[in-house]
């Protein structure tokens, strides 16, 4: 799950890591009155646009402003647009919410970041005196200018681990000390919220010394929800695609995508095989859909509403393999399912495993006029021209 | 013979009365596999069936009945402890089928098994089988076929489509093996080739594979040096979004790392057959043997 920056903020404030004095705004007045108090003399404003897409400098999303009616103004250009960056797509995604921050005196701008090594099995901390820019590109063009700590579970991160990463950047004393304090509560944070991933871009520091989170970017877990429950509060619908989260909240497992043809596939492996094969039958995948294993009557139902309600889909395909629930009990859910509904496009079944047979006379004998394919290349391929037929 | 598991594999499952471990410790009795004990919690002393005895503890239920392996249906919050519970035990091979537990608790349970003799499968996979022999999980037994092909995969569904196309063409399988699709897992495709390799009675193997990670590059380079016996794969997702999880937690492509392409050019110049469509995976099998 991703959270805002001005959430990470809090959390990292929360555990001791310095962040720039500032509050969140969601109207242009509130901008206006948090932009006075925050601007002094000769100390600027920051309004940045509360998204989860980075690049959001590169799209426009950050603003100086040096008095209070250039905040006000920032703000009421941010709020209610459509910002563009490189992440979001061309459609954009709308900014409801906007943090200005006092201005910060910059010496210099580093990166610290923690993530687990998956083929270690280990969490990864890294440094790097190239703050400010992407850190996959520092990666590749100047490896050598990343520093890492690998963490162990047990003892989590060391105070020695912390000092050697921070005497690898060059800083003043008084800014080493500082910085060490920064690495252990980020790594504080990252450890007991069940983050994912934990990333300040820039770090900054200050011409006095001080060390402080400039940006912030955190991941967490999903499968650690149930016990960051403050964490789990913190998700924001609007950042979602509306199908997604109608089929979250139905409990499916449903990415939108932008093709022609919908497939609905039990389990998440044979679902992107279906995905894979669409495409090369020469159609394109509207979406990734996993009912679950299992596969009944109430997932196959909410599973193909919701292909449905997309605009673009011409034609479903239900590619579904019958285990231990086998391919007549299938048959019968997808009959029951979708002979409530008012099926207005083309349907093709491919139903493999256990009474194959059987789930394929189910299936004609419903007279639903679904198309029966025996094979997933066939199945594939009928989907496809199907959907050329063209979305409604 | 096969890996991991056989005739002789004495079996608890943990959680045995949760709605799924009871339904999945029939199938399990039903395929042949033998099911000594169950453990809950707080049940001990009964009997699950009138036939598995029931114990409060994975040491009370091995020390009973002599059993060397264990099949987790525990939730999530709680199934990290029951590895842990059943490593302290020195079972020999413990199947975690449990999806959804946090990766912080894995890494640690990880980190805890290092040194000792039990080998984790999973967690979020459809478990182990030994065609005819021996099923701790929850796959459909039937589909299967005793043979000698070994298979090794990080899904379900997609596993028993390439086993159904293996069984319907004649190919049997020796064992196979279902190892999650989560970041952090006990076996990984290398262990599982390292596996098949020393198994006399493994002529070739399948790897299933799919984006996210780099476990299929590893299993790969050890395939190129080391591997006496020609591997067939299959990789799923080349039309999934970088940035998105894909149903499985592992299955993300970040930081451009860990796309379906760059697997399928690996592993081809690892001298791994891939095959191209899901639907040609039994064939490419056939093409190897």
């Amino acid at each position: 799950m991703k959270i805002h920056e001005y959430q990470a903020k809090q959390i990292l404030k929360d555990f001791g890591v310095p962040v720039p004095e500032g509050e969140v705004c969601a109207t242009i007045e509130q901008a206006a009155e948090t932009a006075a108090r925050l601007i002094s003399a000769g100390t600027p404003v920051v309004v940045k646009a509360q998204i989860h897409a980075g690049g959001r400098g590169k799209g426009g999303g950050i603003k100086l402003a040096r008095t209070a009616a250039e905040a006000k103004a920032a703000a009421a250009n941010l709020l209610g647009s459509k910002l563009v960056t490189p992440q979001t797509g061309p459609e954009g995604q709308l900014v409801s919410k906007v943090l200005l921050e006092r201005g910060v005196d910059i010496q210099c701008e580093l990166y610290a970041g923690i993530t687990l090594d998956r083929s270690r099995i280990e969490d990864v901390f890294m440094v790097s005196t190239e703050g400010g820019v992407e850190i996959e590109q520092v990666a590749a063009q100047a490896p050598e200018k990343i520093h890492k700590a690998r963490i162990d579970p047990v003892t989590g991160m060391n105070p020695f681990q912390a000092r050697e990463l921070a005497y690898k950047l060059n800083l003043e004393p008084e800014a080493t000390k500082e910085a060490v304090k920064v690495f252990l509560n980020l790594y504080a944070a990252y450890s007991q919220r069940d983050a994912s991933l934990a990333e300040i871009n820039p770090l900054v520091v200050t011409r006095d010394n001080r060390v402080i989170a400039l940006d912030a970017k955190m991941n967490f877990d999903d499968n650690a929800l149930f016990r960051q429950k403050d964490i789990a509060v913190m998700r924001d619908p609007a950042e979602e695609d509306p199908l997604e989260r109608e089929a979250n909240e139905a409990g499916l497992n449903y990415i939108k995508l932008n093709g022609n043809v919908g497939c609905m596939v039990n389990g998440a492996g044979l679902a992107m095989a279906t995905m894979d094969i669409i495409k090369q039958a020469g159609g394109e995948p509207a979406n990734f859909l996993d009912v679950g294993g299992g596969a009944n009557v109430e997932t196959i139902g909410n599973g193909f509403r919701i292909i449905c309600k997309d605009p673009n889909v011409g034609a479903v395909l239900i590619n579904i393999f019958g285990g231990i629930v086998r391919c007549d009990r299938v048959a019968r859910g997808v009959v029951e399912a979708l002979g409530n509904l008012e099926v207005k496009i083309p349907v093709v079944v491919r139903l493999q495993g256990t009474n194959a047979e059987e789930g394929k006379k189910i299936i004609g004998e419903a007279a639903l006029g679904f198309k029966w394919a025996d094979t997933l290349k066939q199945a594939a391929e009928m989907a496809v021209e199907a959907a050329k037929g063209g979305a409604r | 013979m096969s890996i991991l598991v056989s005739k002789e594999t004495r079996v608890i499952v943990q959680g045995i009365t949760g709605s799924e471990g009871s339904f999945h410790a029939r199938q399990m009795i039903e395929y042949g596999t033998r099911v000594v004990a169950g453990v809950t919690p707080g049940r001990g002393g009964q009997t699950f069936d009138s036939m598995v005895p029931i114990f409060d503890t994975v040491a009370d239920a091995v020390r009973d009945t002599g059993a060397n392996a264990s099949v987790i249906f525990v939730p999530a919050a709680f199934a990290a402890d029951a590895i842990a519970e059943a490593a302290a035990s020195d079972l020999g091979l413990v199947v975690c089928i449990t999806e959804g537990i946090p990766t912080f608790d894995m890494i640690r349970v990880k980190r805890l098994l290092t040194g000792r003799k039990t080998r984790l499968i999973g967690p979020n996979c459809p478990g182990v089988i030994t065609p005819g022999a021996c099923k701790i999980g929850i796959m459909p037994g039937f589909i299967h076929k005793p043979g000698v092909v070994g298979v090794v995969s990080r899904s379900g569904t997609l596993t028993y489509e390439a086993v159904w196309q293996l069984t319907e063409r004649g190919i049997g399988q020796s064992t196979c093996l279902g190892i999650g699709g989560d970041p952090v897992v006990g076996t990984t495709h290398l262990d599982a080739l390292r596996l098949f390799n020393e198994d006399p009675d493994t002529k070739a193997v399948l790897m299933i594979g799919e984006i996210g990670g780099t476990a299929e590059e590893e299993a790969a380079s050890f395939a190129r040096e080391r591997m006496k016996k020609p591997v067939a794969a299959f990789i799923a997702g080349r039309t999934a979004p970088p940035g998105r999880r894909m149903g499985h937690a592992g299955a993300i492509i970040s930081g451009g790392v860990g796309t379906a392409q760059s697997k399928i050019e690996f592993l081809q110049e690892a001298g791994i057959t891939v095959a191209q469509s899901p639907a040609e995976i039994g064939e490419t099998v056939a093409s190897v043997i």
